[in-house]
């Protein structure tokens, strides 16, 4: 990589901090990393955001309004969805939700302006996936919980052929089992690409300003117009990514839930 | 891409931290936090909709109180009517009875007075008939001299006052 150019996938790079780069917990490394502080600090905002919400009047104030139609956006997603059964996963499926939404913010701060450089954590599909597992789990413990080998019967969709159920069965289990991969690798991509392309455009601008006036106006200014409407849309993808990811985790504990 | 080019140095790192950090927010937002939230609105919807079911009930309990008072109402104007209607009955018979009784003064007085006129008259006429015989007996005596009897003066008179 030549210099001034700019590397777009160097946001993602992993390092230690503070010299932890040692710590390890029963032979695996557990180096406390930008990745690790970022999630620390999703975790810290969202326990004071949560927390200063939780005040409990019955009238309540402006940040005690926006903690509770959160709350009210997510119940009302497992309501929906699974039925009253669903208000027992709210805690999972709102930690889950605001803890991905938070994550994918707190990456999209400006902080580079002061020199800082913010991480998505969720740009990286070793978390992502374990999200995904960790849903993927749920999903099943549920399913053979409640309904033990019966919980089968979700591959063979209701009114299918008998002489069909040997290439359905197949099929549907498949596509059951692709799951967890398309739950953690959707937040990953989504979040990922969004990044690179703010980053590449930046490089554009920064090297069409370089190489004279008319690539500043051929090349940067439409860039940078195009990243302020891109940075838009990482907002929205961001709200949007977090739902996805929630909303699909409900559709599929609905399944175990309920089978269909 | 360094999710790939450091995966095998840095999973155990991403994993551990991410279930330490995800696990906190699970323990502390979604089982401690959160429950206070969704209790509140809970307790808020609870609250409104008892609010409302007793407006609607104290709402019927008036229109229950106004129906009655207009019964009753209705009941005391119907009773007032009647008590007025009776006065008025009484009243009317009063009055007829009291009229009666004037009336009967009134007829016996007329009467009493007819008899009294009556007499006078009857009175007056023998006063009359004693005068004319009186008269009868001067009369013959200073014109033709004779002396009739008061018997046959009154025999005469009675007669003339017979034919008018």
């Amino acid at each position: 990589m030549a210099a001034g150019k700019v590397d777009p996938v160097h946001q993602f790079t992993i390092e230690p901090l503070f010299g932890t780069d040692h710590w390890s917990l029963a032979g695996y490394n557990i180096a406390f990393t930008n990745s690790a502080l970022w999630m620390a600090i999703t975790t810290i905002v969202l326990v004071v955001f949560i927390g200063g919400g939780a005040k409990q009047s019955l009238v309540p104030g402006r940040w005690q309004v926006a903690v509770e139609s959160l709350a009210g956006f997510v119940d009302n997603l497992l309501q929906s969805n699974i039925g009253d059964a669903g208000r027992k996963y709210l805690p999972y499926i709102f930690s889950l939700f605001t803890f991905i939404l938070f994550s994918n913010l707190l990456g999209l701060l400006p902080l580079a302006l002061v020199g800082v450089h913010p991480f998505t954590a969720t740009s990286h599909f070793t978390v992502t996936g374990v999200l995904a597992v960790m849903s993927f789990a749920i999903v099943l413990v549920v399913g053979f919980w409640k309904h033990g080998l019966h919980f089968f019967s979700l591959f063979v969709p209701h009114g299918t052929p008998v002489l069909m159920i040997p290439i359905i069965f197949p099929i549907e289990l498949i596509s059951f089992l692709v799951r967890p991969f398309s739950l953690g690798l959707r937040l990953f991509v989504a979040m990922m690409a969004g990044h690179v392309l703010l980053e590449v455009l930046s490089g554009f601008v920064i090297s069409g300003t370089n190489a004279g006036a008319l690539t500043f106006a051929i090349a940067a200014v439409p860039s940078f117009l195009l990243m302020i409407g891109i940075c838009a849309l990482e907002l929205l993808v961001a709200g949007i990514q977090a739902y996805v990811f929630a909303l699909l985790t409900c559709v599929y504990l609905n399944d175990a839930e309920n089978l269909h | 891409m360094p999710q790939i080019a450091q995966l095998a140095t840095t999973y155990a790192s991403q994993i551990f931290w991410l279930l330490v950090c995800f696990g906190v927010v699970f323990f502390v937002v979604g089982r401690g936090l959160l429950p206070k939230v969704t209790g509140t609105i809970d307790l808020r919807d609870r609250q409104i909709a008892a609010d409302l079911a007793a407006a609607e009930a104290a709402r019927s309990a008036a229109d229950a109180e106004e129906e009655a008072w207009r019964a009753n109402a209705n009941r005391q104007r119907a009773a007032a009517q009647d008590a007025i209607a009776k006065a008025k009955v009484e009243a009317a018979a009063h009055t007829a009875a009291r009229l009666a009784e004037a009336s009967d003064r009134i007829e016996q007085t007329l009467a009493a007075a007819d008899a009294r006129i009556g007499n006078a008259r009857a009175a007056a006429l023998t006063e009359i008939e004693a005068v004319a015989v009186d008269a009868v007996q001067d009369i013959a005596a200073r014109v033709a001299g004779l002396s009739v009897s008061p018997d046959q003066a009154g025999e005469a008179v009675k007669g003339v006052l017979a034919h008018g």
